[in-house]
């Protein structure tokens, strides 16, 4: 700490702001925190955990079961049972991978590196949807099969990776928590509070769909079909019903959903102040 | 090189800068003083394009800040506000920043070593002291050697070591020929580091110019004379806008004429003058004089207002 060691070492090269920079260092960031840890992991704990406890438990009923009660069980029920769960995990951290910034200040250094500002938003969407993505497929997998071979022991509700639809739910069941993921960082990037962007999220996703009951059935099977969390579910329903849209229909309107929230929020960063 | 022209800022009704404009040239350590919330920290926001001007300009080297192509490289800030995830280690903080511009980890240790943080490094900045934060601050800043360098605050929290450091560093770089824009609240701070000042209150401009010529204007003109003649000194020095007050052991205050004048008027009428000294204001008294109308919050902190 003497005068000495007051004289600052040059650099001898700056480089650019390129978006692959942005993007490497939205990654050291993400990696960085315990909250991105904990909550990917509880996130694919619950894919995989919720499917081994509901084939068990299933398992153990099966025996004192109705007739109707065993054709109410789908063998992708269960082995998706955990993406219902796992969405909460995700949607929570994709606010805060956001929100994060702005409720500890980091927001104003993160700018001051990158002041044209979209390329943080990008990089941001772009990295969490790929590590999502990354790691959901496998939890998926594992859940199938998991569920599939504790279910193998009693003989019941066997379904082959190869039948029609089986692969693609599975897939689907990954892609539609990433989305999740995406909607809810586009959330946070709009409300730029982690408290409010969960809330918000919530609401889209938890609170909105149920209160579609007190309508009307024929207005709630027309408009239901259209929320986000009903179209982007249609991604890993196995079968679909009269008023649902198909998988490759939900998924696109779920896609144009997060387009949207992604939309918004970038066109506020570059308008707002930090 | 920093040239704000008429730069405004309105947060709804209320103006935090009002068509400010001045030059901050390299070279020489630019001190920006005002009361607590006259808009320093403002300014600095505009400058560096986290807040977007009502009306008005603001350039860094001759472009907008944010049309750089490596904005590290042209301007380092320190904020006042806290600008770190309190759950990262200083180490992946400063790796992450430099990581948007290529710049290598040597750099980020080598920094981190300059400011005196290795042993906290990888630990958490949320268990950080304010003074642990502000070095930290300040590892930021440096970080892709930039030929300008902003300053909000930046002996807040530090212990007097670091004070004596900050002023060093601050010396040295506008040594190097680097642009040094460092606010502070605090006059005594600036007598001591800076070449400039630019002086605001309530977001409009008080002066723009150096040290010397900002103490010498804030000075009434005061000077003090001793002379065995003193009912004849005042005769030849009476006219309009000139008031004497009779100080201890016999002295006389002149105020409104310089020491020149007096001792020309003395000599011309003949009249003996045992002392003839100009009363300098202190920089802080200066600063005081200047401000007094505009000190808006009293002691409101500024980040309130940011």
């Amino acid at each position: 700490m003497s005068a000495v060691a007051a004289r600052v070492p040059r650099l001898e090269h700056v480089g650019r702001v390129t978006q692959a920079r942005v993007f490497l260092s939205e990654w050291t960031k993400f990696r960085s925190l315990r909250s991105t840890l904990w909550s990917l992991g509880v996130g694919m704990l619950l894919t995989v955990a919720f499917p081994i406890l509901f084939a068990f438990v299933t398992s153990a009923r099966w025996g004192h079961m109705s007739p109707e009660e065993r054709a109410s069980r789908s063998p992708m029920d269960i082995a998706l049972a955990g993406v219902n769960v796992a969405q909460l995990a995700i949607a929570v951290l994709g606010v805060l991978v956001i929100s994060g910034e702005y409720s500890t200040g980091m927001i104003r250094a993160t700018m001051t590196a990158v002041p044209k500002r979209l390329p943080v938003l990008w990089a941001k969407v772009g990295l969490y949807a790929l590590v999502s993505f990354v790691l959901m497929v496998p939890a998926v997998f594992v859940a199938f099969f998991a569920s599939q071979a504790i279910l193998d022991r009693h003989h019941i509700l066997q379904i082959s990776i190869s039948q029609p639809g089986v692969a693609r739910s599975l897939l689907g069941g990954a892609l539609y928590v990433t989305l999740v993921g995406v909607f809810a960082l586009g959330i946070g990037a709009i409300v730029r509070n982690t408290a409010g962007g969960i809330a918000t999220f919530s609401g889209i996703f938890f609170v909105i769909p149920p209160l579609m009951n007190i309508l009307p059935t024929s207005w709630n099977n027309a408009i239901s079909q259209y929320l986000p969390s009903e179209a982007g579910r249609q991604l890993f329903a196995l079968q679909h019903a009269d008023h649902t849209l198909t998988p490759l229909a939900g998924g696109l309107l779920m896609v144009a959903y997060c387009a949207f929230v992604v939309g918004l929020a970038a066109f506020l960063l570059v308008r707002r102040d930090v | 090189m920093i040239e704000a022209r008429g730069l405004t800022k309105d947060y709804g009704e209320k103006r935090a800068v009002d068509g400010l404009s001045f030059t901050v040239e390299p070279g020489v350590v630019t001190g920006f003083l005002g009361p607590n919330g006259s808009g320093k920290s403002t300014t600095m926001r505009l400058i560096l394009g986290l807040d977007r001007p009502t009306t008005g300009d603001v350039t860094v080297n001759g472009k907008h800040y944010r049309d750089h192509a490596a904005p590290l490289h042209e301007v380092g800030a320190l904020l006042e506000a806290r600008s770190v995830h309190t759950g990262r280690s200083a180490y992946n903080h400063l790796l992450a920043l430099a990581q948007t511009h290529g710049i290598p980890k040597r750099r980020v240790q080598e920094l981190i070593d300059l400011v005196g943080l290795h042993d906290v490094a990888r630990k958490r900045a949320g268990q950080f002291s304010l003074g642990m934060g502000q070095r930290l601050g300040i590892a930021t800043a440096l970080l892709g050697d930039p030929s300008t360098v902003i300053l909000d605050e930046p002996v807040n929290g530090l212990d007097p070591e670091g004070i004596h450091w900050i002023r060093n560093l601050l010396k040295g770089l506008a040594a190097e020929g680097r642009t040094v824009f460092v606010s502070s609240h605090l006059m005594s701070e600036m007598s001591l580091t800076a070449d400039r000042l630019v002086v605001i209150g309530r977001g409009k401009l008080i002066a723009d110019t150096t040290v010397e010529d900002f103490v010498e204007r804030a000075s009434e003109k005061i000077v003090l004379v001793r002379s065995p003649e003193a009912e004849r000194l005042r005769d030849a020095l009476a006219g309009p806008g000139i008031s004497f007050v009779d100080a201890e052991r016999g002295a006389l205050e002149v105020h409104g004429l310089s020491a020149e004048q007096i001792g020309d008027a003395a000599a011309a009428a003949g009249i003996a003058l045992h002392e003839l000294t100009p009363q300098q204001a202190t920089l802080e008294e200066a600063f005081m004089n200047l401000t007094r109308e505009d000190v808006e919050f009293g002691h409101v902190e500024e980040g309130v207002a940011a």
